[in-house]
């Protein structure tokens, strides 16, 4: 067997590696798989950079800062499976949250309003409100800028984003060092479940179909190694179909309940598993049946158009300056070409294209597909903004904030 | 030259920070990395960092020096990027070094390999310390399944260990799991324990 370790940090969305450990996708294909649990994000982006882990689990904009030289030593990342599409949630303390709609349902059912009552809030509250993030490069703080910037907050002006690590935030809510936080499940539930908060946005809300976690790998190392990537991405799609399946729901709990994993309670697992997730202490539930994607709508296909919509947010965001060069650095690491060679084989449903218009489709849709039909949920922004991947620059020029210097 | 070292086991920063007092280093300070850590270590304005490569406030002082007025110098970590077995080593013994200036590579480079040395020696007080509480506690349920032998069965002390060890051979288990076993059979018994 081949040997393997990937790093992970502990989240719900770590599902399709932990289950292809442990529900034998990956010994089916020959890779004796490790699982290296880590706590911070700059650990993992460290243990892969320098090889002491062949691949990851990694935040989609911490793949393209490291390949752009924006976080610590720079590597060429590649990308070639989306671990999951969605899981994070917003959600602030009870006095924060207060000068928003009261009803928490109707509140995270729309955003518009929710931006708006924000923005107005702001100057109600006794000091700028501070927001946990998981890292500066993370899905969840370009959301948070994204949906802040709909209401004309500007992120870096208006409030004050603080970086701590996901299994982190509930503490520090508790102990008053933050207002609120942006992180993936379970983290949010479970401050929720303390009564430490509830909920303010839900991510499919903001982004139906946000890009979120990724398989990374040192691209001078996949490429060196093309058949263990392509037995990997076969155990992982595997893996990820077994994770989607409502049959197997509460034994995936369980299994990332365990200590080595994510080590939280099955209970605080479930509701994004489930798609029903609980918004306050008062208990009031919502149905969201795209909470978290692992397989369906070809969820790993990694769209080079995704990789080329978060590079557009480091240039509005002052992250990183517009130049064809970056623009060509960040496009190339989501490889769509290596899931393509990877999984031709496996029956799975496959895009014909690689890039799309983002934002564009609002109900279930068809799309040219080889073997096997491939339909593609809603992946509406909440602004009703789309994305074009051939024109960044006229996408940038859509938006006020954070866009002056271009 | 000043020294930070982020740390909140007392036992390893002072580990440590002994070495590199040995090492003729007196501008040491050690910072919790809780609450506001980090206003603290830009006050202090450190030409080196080091840390626990586990520590989840990593990312966190990572952001400040992205962000930081005070600190808004180039950074390098693990002094020399092209440096791929020092980097290695100083992964695999848990350290993370940040150089928050442009310090040379000679001037730092004896830092972090002392810094690797030491967490590796800790690492290995840590084991051996683990380790001597592990047989302490399992010295003393086998001595409690001992005496329970010898009162209900009444034998002897070495014959009562010779019954527990015979099982346990018999059983293809450990000792203590055997005595464990019957710790809590006499128990739910009401056997004396």
């Amino acid at each position: 067997m081949t040997p393997l370790a990937i790093a992970f940090l502990p989240l719900t969305d770590s599902a399709v590696l932990v289950s292809a450990r442990e529900k034998g996708f990956a010994a089916e294909r020959d890779i004796d798989l490790t699982l290296v649990r880590t706590t911070s994000w700059a650990t993992v982006r460290d243990r892969l950079v320098f090889g002491q882990v062949q691949a990851a689990h990694m935040l989609a904009p911490l793949a393209i800062a490291v390949t752009l030289g924006l976080s610590q030593h720079p590597a060429a990342i590649a990308a070639p499976f989306k671990l999951n599409i969605n899981g994070n949630m917003l959600v602030m303390a009870g006095g924060f949250a207060a000068a928003l709609d009261p009803d928490v349902i109707r509140r995270t059912a729309d955003p518009v309003g929710s931006a708006h009552d924000f923005a107005a809030a702001i100057g109600l509250y006794h000091r700028k409100p501070i927001i946990g993030v998981v890292h500066r490069f993370s899905s969840h703080a370009l959301m948070l800028r994204y949906w802040l910037g709909y209401a004309g907050i500007d992120a870096d002006r208006d409030v004050t984003l603080r970086v701590l690590p996901p299994s982190l935030m509930a503490e520090a809510l508790r102990t008053g060092e933050i207002d609120g936080f942006i992180a993936g499940e379970p983290y949010g539930s479970i401050a929720i479940g303390e009564g430490l908060a509830e909920a303010v946005a839900l991510g499919p809300c903001i982004w139906q179909r946000g890009v979120e976690k990724v398989l990374a790998m040192r691209r001078d190392w996949m490429e060196a190694n093309a058949d263990v990537v392509d037995r990997l991405l076969q155990a992982l799609t595997a893996a990820a179909a077994w994770c989607d399946d409502p049959a197997n729901r509460e034994e995936l709990a369980e299994l990332l309940a365990r200590d080595e994993y994510v080590g939280q309670p099955a209970s605080a697992l479930l509701p994004a598993l489930s798609g029903r997730l609980t918004l306050s202490a008062d208990q009031s539930t919502v149905d969201v049946p795209d909470a978290l994607l692992f397989h369906r709508e070809a969820a790993g296909f990694p769209w080079r158009s995704q990789a080329l919509w978060i590079y557009s947010q480091l240039v509005r965001w002052r992250m990183i300056t517009a130049s064809p060069d970056n623009e060509r650095q960040a496009a190339e690491v989501f490889r769509s070409d290596i899931y393509r060679r990877a999984l031709v084989d496996m029956g799975e449903p496959m895009p014909g294209a690689s890039l799309k218009l983002e934002g564009a489709v609002t109900q279930p849709m068809p799309v040219g597909a080889y073997r096997g039909a491939l339909t593609l949920g809603p992946d509406r922004f909440f602004d009703g903004a789309v994305f074009d991947p051939a024109d960044v620059a006229g996408y940038l020029r859509t938006y006020r904030i954070g866009t002056d210097h271009i | 030259m000043r020294i930070v070292i982020i740390d909140d086991t007392g036992l390893r920063a002072t580990v440590l920070e002994e070495g590199l007092r040995e090492a003729g280093y007196d501008d040491i300070h050690v910072v919790p990395p809780r609450g506001a850590f980090v206003a603290r270590l830009e006050r202090m304005a450190p030409d080196v960092v080091l840390m626990d490569l586990g520590d989840p406030s990593r990312d966190t002082l990572e952001e400040m020096l992205v962000v930081s007025r005070a600190l808004a110098r180039p950074i390098a970590m693990f002094v020399d990027r092209s440096d791929d077995t020092m980097i290695g080593a100083a992964i695999d013994a848990g350290v993370s070094a940040y150089v928050v200036d442009g310090l040379r590579k000679e001037r730092v480079k004896p830092i972090i390999d002392l810094a690797i040395r030491r967490f590796n020696a800790f690492a290995r007080m840590q084991a051996a310390l683990d380790e001597a509480t592990t047989a302490l506690a399992d010295r003393k349920t086998i001595d409690k399944a001992k005496s329970i032998l010898m009162t209900s069965r009444n034998l002897s002390e070495p014959d009562a260990y010779a019954l527990l060890r015979s099982t346990a051979m018999n059983q293809n288990r450990r000792i203590v799991d055997v005595a464990e076993a019957l710790i809590t059979a006499a128990g739910l018994l009401g056997g004396g324990a």
